[in-house]
């Protein structure tokens, strides 16, 4: 029954409690969050047959001239060198593989790549999966990501405090490998995946998410999500997700960028329209800490006299 | 070019005096020693750039951060500092092993090695076109390494010793801002001096194979191994300048206030990525082309007969090395590109998979109808073709943009490209070196070793590379010292490939002393009727200097 789970899990059918952070002894990607995840896994499962296949034929053609031409079974060998039908064979069958990979493949990427255009989204009614009419509605949430050697700044460039400027404040590790770590067992959020100050995001919105970076380049990759976008200075890069179901989701920083890019994971909180309308409005008000504690399921248990680089830059700020 | 159809002159032996020890091996211009000296330096290089890969499979193998911790403490660092000493180490660790497995041990070993020792000898050359810039050739590469060796001991960053940045040394992180210490300007002079030999060593080729084939053999009858070199060589001439181009840039960066790859005086770091990736797609296949010609010659004379579509198979490495310069930002997917120049780089990548298709197939067509001899170096080319079908076929997974976006960066791309290289390029080499030991070194190994050494080789780094693509698939970043739980179980599996690996290279050297010791005197052609190319019609090993008279090829010979 394990191996069935197990085998089953390889092809992408996993029914498994949903769990966007790495298994143990998992085989295939994390379960997907996000529209475009969800297309990845099912391109990737396409995929993943055609390779097996061609790998599988290759197999079986080795294991054949093994066991018919060995010098035992075939002991005077033929002398052909071509044979031009099977060249051409093996030539353009190929071919015809590669487009029908680069069918989907591009459709995936545009997908991914292009920005909706929110506003004829919102006129369009149909039940296409790929697209959101209700959310589209409502317009972009826009979030700037920047890396910074080892954490993460977050930016609302929309949400702007009284004094008019962006909503803003810094992610740390909990754990960086060191004695001095503040959750050195874990207890609060998977090690090494756990942060102070998640990003909260909304549910069923268009997260518009851009990055950029401080001093050398990092990169903001959310697998749930199926987005990695390199954090480079002097660039702002762009792209696009909206996340259908609440949730804890964990990335890492995917661009060697020092001595600790191990540790400078990303942690995104996706929430109700209500508890991200709360959060945003109390960050706006300069009430940080309160702003956190009242997320739900998730208990602030870090000692405040600990001072993390986000506490500290709002105490400087009041 | 059978055997029978060549008129050989080698048997000249009066005036086949060596020099002595020290003009012979260090100031040698024979191409044949060269060769020697180059593997044997492939092979120092070699063990230390496994011995740092060791490392990386040692503190992957549990989670946390322990054994470079230890040692750290060895060397005197305790508590915290030892830590972050270590984690600093783990980053030198990968780099380096990048680094020193690609430019001092394939390189060396297929390009220097294989092919100073088999290219004059298969086209029927006396040597090389240039001897002495063939040595100065190999005594660069010696240089580089060291100076290499010694980067890694001196001031990276901060109180970090090494460069630390990734064997792709993107800029901030390899410019003053990640490592302003002089162990990058020294590595920066190191990868020079070894582009220089590099270059070098590609005119050399290139010109003894256009100038100095025996007569009668023209390019479409000379053997599938020459033709490979001359491939890598022209990709060597055309890539290296860029990527010294871009170290250049780079230096001066560092050094002298330009800001080429600074945004903050207008510069542009991705430009760095564009250029090194110009260079670093076309040295993929330098790493790989030289083990497909080697594949050739192994898979034709085990099935005694000749290769099967030998133009198709000449002008796939073309069309490889071609089209290999065109394809180069698939490895910056997540850059920041418009989707579509995505695009286009998914297509033109993909494209590539048609001519490895026509080597992979047209060496099973070469076996097919064949009479196989199954002995060492064909188990080996038998185990590259399956391997190197394994990593060919994650390529084009990863060739399509979109996957890439949740694989870049992660171990499935670890995953991806040792099984091309690892288990691709290093399956060619050890298949070359058991194909061709007896006619270099005059004396015969040992069979069943050579078949332990196999087996544990192929279970080994299948258990090693194989589940990193689970990992990857889950996420598992590159180049991280520390993992997430979740990621335990498969680190753990691929540490213990990695011992089974060390049995391997054990019972590898086990192979060579005991050749080394017992003696067993070589035949001039142990292979029989399959082996048709020049080489074999030379004793083993091969006179000092051999074709003083050239051997003929009729024209009515087929390859």
């Amino acid at each position: 029954m394990r191996f069935l789970v197990t085998l089953l899990s390889f092809f992408g059918f996993s029914a498994a409690a949903f769990a966007a952070e790495p298994v143990n002894g998992a085989l295939n990607f994390q379960p997907a969050a996000t529209r475009i995840m969800e297309r990845l896994h099912g391109f990737h499962t396409y995929l993943l047959v055609i390779i097996t296949l061609i790998t599988i034929f290759v197999l079986a053609l080795l294991i054949v001239v093994m066991v018919r031409y060995n010098k035992r079974a075939n002991p005077v060998p033929r002398k052909f060198s071509h044979n031009t039908a099977i060249e051409i064979i093996w030539t353009v069958v190929p071919v015809l593989i590669l487009v029908a990979i680069a069918g989907p493949s591009f459709s995936n990427l545009f997908y991914q790549e292009n920005e909706p255009d929110l506003e004829v989204i919102a006129q369009s009614s149909d039940d296409n999966p790929n697209i959101y009419p209700d959310a589209a509605a409502e317009g972009w949430v826009t979030v700037k990501a920047q890396g910074n050697q080892w954490n993460w700044t977050y930016s609302f460039p929309d949400e702007l405090d009284d004094g008019g400027y962006p909503v803003e404040f810094v992610s740390n590790p909990l754990q960086r490998g060191l004695s001095s770590d503040q959750d050195l067992e874990g207890a609060r959020g998977p090690r090494n995946l756990t942060v102070d100050y998640p990003l909260v995001l909304p549910v069923n919105r268009y997260i518009r998410y851009q990055t950029a970076a401080s001093d050398v380049i990092h990169s903001f990759a959310m697998p749930a999500f199926g987005i990695k976008t390199d954090a480079v200075p002097g660039r702002l890069n762009e792209g696009w997700f909206l996340v259908e179901e609440e949730g804890t989701y964990y990335g890492q920083c995917s661009e060697l960028c020092g001595k600790d890019h191990a540790f400078m994971p990303i942690e995104i909180r996706v929430v109700s329209a209500d508890v991200y309308d709360a959060w945003i409005s109390s960050l706006k008000a300069g009430e940080f800490d309160a702003a956190f504690e009242a997320l739900p399921a998730r208990q602030q248990t870090v000692s405040t006299d600990v001072p993390t680089d986000a506490s500290m830059r709002l105490a400087q700020a009041q | 070019m059978a055997m029978d159809q060549v008129s050989t002159a080698h048997d000249d032996h009066a005036h086949d005096h060596k020099p002595g020890f020290f003009t012979r091996w260090f100031l040698s211009t024979n191409h044949k020693d060269i060769g020697t000296l180059y593997l044997v330096f492939a092979l120092v290089a070699g063990i230390v750039g496994y011995t740092l890969s060791g490392l990386i499979r040692l503190e992957l193998a549990q989670p946390g951060i322990g054994p470079l911790t230890g040692l750290m403490e060895f060397f005197g660092y305790s508590g915290d500092q030892a830590i972050e000493h270590a984690k600093h180490f783990y980053n030198v660790v990968i780099t380096y092993h990048g680094l020193i497995m690609i430019f001092f041990m394939v390189m060396p070993a297929l390009i220097g090695g294989f092919g100073n020792w088999f290219v004059p000898l298969m086209i029927g050359a006396p040597d090389m076109a240039f001897p002495r810039m063939n040595n100065i050739s190999f005594w660069l590469t010696v240089a580089a390494f060291i100076m290499a060796c010694i980067s890694m001991l001196i001031p990276g960053t901060g109180q970090f010793l090494g460069f630390g940045g990734g064997w792709v040394l993107y800029p901030p992180l390899s410019s003053a801002t990640g490592h302003p210490g002089p162990s990058m300007d020294l590595l920066i002079l190191s990868l020079h001096t070894a582009g220089i030999a590099s270059i070098l060593g590609a005119i050399n080729f290139i010109v003894t194979i256009l100038n100095m084939r025996a007569p009668g053999m023209t390019l479409h009858k000379m053997p599938l191994f020459a033709w490979s070199v001359l491939v890598t060589a022209v990709l060597l001439l055309l890539a290296l300048p860029v990527l010294a181009g871009a170290l250049t840039m780079l230096l001066t960066d560092r050094n002298f206030g330009s800001q080429f790859f600074d945004p903050s005086g207008g510069g542009d770091p991705i430009m760095f990525q564009h250029l090194f990736w110009f260079f670093g797609h076309p040295e993929v296949y330098i790493m790989i082309l030289p083990a497909f010609g080697i594949i050739s010659h192994i898979v034709s004379t085990f099935s005694k007969k000749p290769v099967f579509g030998y133009l198709g198979m000449a002008y796939a490495m073309v069309s490889i090395g071609a089209i290999g310069f065109i394809v180069w930002a698939h490895h910056m997917y997540t850059v920041g590109m418009p989707s579509d120049m995505k695009a286009y780089f998914v297509a033109a990548t993909m494209v590539i998979a048609v001519p490895t298709g026509i080597k992979i197939f047209s060496w099973i067509a070469t076996m097919w109808g064949g009479s196989i001899d199954f002995e060492v170096p064909m188990v080996w080319a038998i185990g590259f073709i399956f391997l190197f079908t394994v990593g060919g076929v994650t390529g084009v997974v990863l060739a399509n943009a979109g996957i890439d976006h949740a694989l870049h960066d992660t171990y499935y791309v670890v995953a991806h490209f040792h099984y091309v290289l690892s288990l691709g390029a290093v399956f060619g080499l050890f298949a070359g070196w058991y194909y061709w030991f007896e006619k270099m070194f005059g004396v015969k190994y040992n069979k069943a070793i050579g078949y332990a050494h196999f087996w544990t080789m192929f279970i080994g780094s299948n258990l090693l590379f194989f589940p990193q693509h689970f990992l990857g698939l889950n996420g598992m970043p590159r180049r991280y010292i520390d993992y997430a739980d979740g990621f335990t179980t498969w680190h753990f599996w691929s540490s213990i490939g990695y011992a089974v690996t060390m049995v391997a290279t054990a019972i590898f050297f086990i192979g060579l002393i005991e050749a080394a010791i017992r003696r067993r005197k070589g035949a001039a052609n142990p292979w029989g009727e399959g082996a048709t190319t020049l080489e074999w019609t030379l004793p083993s090993p091969p006179p000092f200097h051999q074709f003083n008279e050239l051997p003929e090829v009729k024209p009515d010979s087929h390859h």
